[in-house]
């Protein structure tokens, strides 16, 4: 059997209302909120990033099981905010965690989905036998351009996830991708923001990638919407994931633990996988999990998890929802700092 | 070992020097105590100077070759080597001098101290800061007054020494200055001043924390025999004694004791044959207010915790039992880093001579306690009439 | 600054120390030599639990050039529960903090070589409790 071995998730302490941001750029906060499903979102600290979201998600996943971390055999963090351009971010995370020398390494990047990518990576290995555990990692400290739409929804976070065959607490049944060329969603090289289609990113983009794979998925496996205990899309705004689940035959209770959006934003390659480490945090020994990514550009990942007898074994505090809780929250003035948009010298 | 005399001082004024250079800065403490001893020049046979850090305020190393060289000594060849300890590097260069003299190796040594800090700006502190564990406290952006605020948070939670007491520390060193016409700060400044200035480092504030100066100084030393022929006030050093500790605060077994202090203050003592009692006069190296407080404590001028008795009640004022810092001390004077050991030991010498003007004090014997870092290096140095 | 940065990274992104087996006292940050053996010291490397005690702290207001942008901050002397006391940045309102706090590490990034340089990450620690 191969599965989640354990999980761990890491969201900045800071938040910012949408109605702090709206107030500077002379829009309606509660128009906006209600628009795009977004209350608030966390923002990293000067001394947060990719790579120390990364890590700390990924010592949370380790810690839980008290694994000899020498025996995670590949490291694959996806991002799209890793610190470096080029210079890995997986390489910190192994260096932190202690893996020694003797690991499959990349970072990734997929856009939202880089992190369900490294997921895929991991399991593959592990069914191969080519590892004896993997740690799939997705951390984002995303960016929206001042006073751009995303501006309200691009946060940071991340969750990592060991992959292995040994106790396993949710098993992977399946496993797949729909996949496209699809530019609904872009930065390019040197660009310090990203640059979007606009409405563009809804039909042909996000609803088009996630139901084809949800689709798929169910398709091959024989399974239906009331198979499933919970739902996990990927999240860019509170709307896009409701939506989606509906057009798929979700009911609203299902994807409700998993739909973490309001609260913290939208944490790009941490986005889904934040949003089943939620679900795991209450799911129950037999229930199955949905868990469908979108990376723009554009791809989904589908995933058909089913949670074993272990996870009762699992310590699984501190819960997402509990972190998502303890935020302190910040003006306009000090985002602008942490996210070093104020230009000093 | 031969008995040393201290035959001539002289200092620059300490402070912003704009308009001077680092070798116009050495050169006139360096006159001054040539004139002070009646020397030409080349009686001289060896210099010492204690620099930190020529090579980061200046970018200029071979410091002592450029001093003997702009000096004017170029033309006797004679050895001058550079000693480094940080803010102590002044207090080792006396000491190298004091062993050249006692071993008889030379006859007439010139010590000097000097820094030249303000050309670099505000990168001064930073520089000053590499006193401490570069890799392992500046790293996690400790800065020297912050690892000192963590010993005065310390020592008010075990002894309850209070903010007032710190204050009062400044307000004495500042009334001293007034008196001192080398001194940087030369203006009194009030408790409620003291206590109401911004914190630098919480618990302490602008006001407990010594300035960082420009300055030199220099002292001439000769064997006892020698020092006759050029002085009817020669002062003796009795004893000049140096220890270390580790170089971090973190790793003292007992953060507020400085080991180096008290080490070297007990072979001193049992050197010059004195005890703490015998003390009448001292320069301390009050780099912030805290220090001078555990200075009194580890020289054994109080017990350890008790350090802040002695600024209540005005022991270590100038008309008090042990005046401290006289010449307005580190604070108040100025702290030109590598000068300071030397600007101790010029003030100590003017004190016994008699020769200090308005801040004369009356003792028999006089102390210098000159500290590197958080306290990895300290020197002793105790004279005598 | 570059190598001498990357000589100690696997001690400065975990809590990873030393400990002398022939008198038991263990080290952080690592030494080679154990200052009580001396030449009978056996150093053997050891991984901290990363909690820990406030033992002092101070709120720094008067801060390096390229820590301006964090100020105020917090640096702490914190006794680690096998033994050294360390100092590390203490990520915690400083409002909040006080001498006897229980604190755990944390990985964060503690600056870089300028715009275009590397990046130092290393152990800061947050409140636990
Ligand atoms: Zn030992």
């Amino acid at each position: 059997m191969i599965g989640i071995v354990s999980y761990g998730t890491y969201i900045p302490r800071y938040r910012i209302k949408a109605e702090e941001i709206a107030r500077i750029w002379g829009e309606d906060g509660d128009v906006i909120s209600r628009g795009l499903g977004i209350i608030q979102k966390s923002v990293p600290s000067l001394d947060e990033d990719t790579a120390t979201i990364a890590v700390e998600a990924a010592r949370e996943a380790v810690q839980r099981v008290k694994i000899d971390t020498t025996k995670i055999g590949a490291v694959y963090v996806g991002s799209e905010s890793h610190p470096y351009v080029v210079k890995p971010t997986a390489t910190i995370v192994g260096e932190a965690l202690g893996i020694g020398n003797e690991y499959f390494a990349a970072d990734l990047e997929f856009a939202c989905k880089a992190g369900t990518a490294g997921m895929q990576n991991c399991i593959a290995m592990a069914k191969a036998g080519v590892i004896e555990y993997g740690l799939a990692i997705g951390a984002d400290t995303s960016q929206g351009a001042p006073g751009d739409p995303l501006e309200y929804s691009a946060s940071a976070g991340g969750a990592a996830y060991l992959i292995g065959s040994k106790d396993v607490i949710a098993e992977v049944e399946a496993m797949y991708s729909f996949t496209s060329d699809t530019p609904d969603f872009w930065r390019k090289e040197g660009q310090p923001y990203p640059s979007h289609g606009g409405r563009f990113t809804g039909t042909p983009a996000y609803f088009r990638h996630v139901t084809s794979a949800a689709k798929l998925i169910m398709e091959r496996t024989g399974l239906n919407a009331s198979d499933f205990k919970y739902a996990v899309f990927h999240q860019p705004n509170g709307k896009f994931p409701a939506r989606a689940a509906k057009m798929l035959g979700f009911s609203s209770e299902q994807i409700k633990q998993g739909l973490i959006v309001p609260y913290i934003g939208n944490t790009y390659s941490g986005s889904s996988l934040l949003g089943l480490a939620a679900v795991l945090d209450v799911v129950k020994p037999d229930e199955r999990i949905l868990l469908i990514s979108f990376g723009s550009g554009a791809g989904s990942d589908a995933f058909v998890i089913r949670a074993t007898k272990a996870i009762e074994d699992l310590e699984r505090n501190p819960k997402v929802w509990d972190k998502i809780k303890g935020g302190v929250y910040i003006d306009y003035g000090l985002y602008l700092k942490f996210r070093r948009k104020i230009k000093v010298r | 070992m031969r008995r040393v005399a201290v035959i001539g001082v002289g200092q620059s004024k300490f402070g912003e020097l704009w308009d001077s250079s680092f070798r116009d800065i050495v050169l006139s403490a360096g006159v001054e105590a040539l004139e002070d001893a009646g020397l030409e020049g080349k009686e001289l046979e060896a210099m010492y100077i204690g620099n930190m850090s020529g090579g980061r305020y200046l970018g200029q190393e071979h410091i002592a070759a450029l001093i003997a060289d702009y000096a004017g000594l170029a033309e006797l060849n004679i050895p001058s080597t550079r000693v480094e300890a940080a803010d102590a590097s002044g207090g080792l260069a006396l000491r190298q001098a004091c062993m050249a003299v006692a071993s008889g190796m030379h006859d007439i040594v010139i010590a000097a101290g000097a820094e030249k800090v303000t050309d670099v700006g505000s990168k001064a502190m930073e520089i000053l800061a590499s006193a401490t564990d570069r890799e392992w406290e500046v790293f996690t952006g400790a800065t020297l007054a912050s690892l000192y605020a963590m010993i005065a948070r310390l020592h008010m939670r075990e002894f309850g020494t209070k903010p007032e007491d710190l204050a009062m520390v400044s307000v004495k060193n500042h009334k001293n200055a007034t008196l001192n016409p080398k001194a940087q700060f030369r203006r009194e400044i009030s408790l409620e001043v003291a206590l109401n200035s911004p914190y630098v480092a919480e618990p302490l504030r602008l006001f407990d924390c010594a300035p960082l100066s420009d300055g030199a100084a220099a002292v001439i030393l000769a064997s006892e025999d020698i020092a006759k022929k050029y002085t009817d006030t020669p002062v003796y050093i009795s004893a000049c004694s140096q220890a270390s500790d580790y170089i971090a605060l973190h790793s003292r077994k007992d953060l507020l004791t400085m080991q180096a202090v008290v080490h070297a203050a007990r072979q001193a003592y049992e050197q010059a044959g004195i005890e703490a009692k015998d003390v009448g006069v001292a320069e301390v190296h009050d780099s912030f207010t805290i220090a001078e407080i555990l200075a009194y404590e580890d020289l054994g001028f109080a017990k350890k915790g008790e350090g802040a008795e002695l600024i209540r009640e005005g022991v270590t004022c100038l008309d008090g039992e042990i005046p401290v810092n006289p010449s307005g001390g580190l604070k108040a004077c100025g702290h030109a880093v590598g000068a300071t050991g030397i600007r101790q030991a010029v003030e100590i010498t003017l004190q016994l001579r008699g020769e200090a003007g308005k801040r004369q004090v009356d003792a028999e014997n006089g102390l210098a306690l000159n500290v590197g870092g958080t306290g990895a290096t300290a020197t002793v140095t105790i004279f005598t009439r | 600054m570059l190598p001498r940065f990357w000589r100690k990274i696997k001690y400065r992104y975990d809590l990873v120390g030393t400990k002398c087996k022939n008198c038991g006292n263990s080290y952080y940050p690592p030494r080679n030599l154990c200052p009580v053996c001396r030449r009978k010291s056996d150093i053997a490397e050891m991984k901290f639990s990363g909690r820990g005690e406030v033992i002092s702290y101070s709120v720094v207001h008067e801060a390096p050039e390229d820590l301006k942008a964090q100020k105020p901050y917090v640096v702490a002397l914190i006794k680690l529960e096998e033994g050294p006391v360390i100092t590390s940045q203490l990520v915690c309102d400083p409002e909040n903090v006080r001498t006897g706090m229980r604190v755990k590490k944390a990985f964060r990034k503690y600056g870089e070589e300028g715009e275009a340089g590397i990046i130092y990450y290393g152990t800061k620690f947050v409140p636990d409790e």
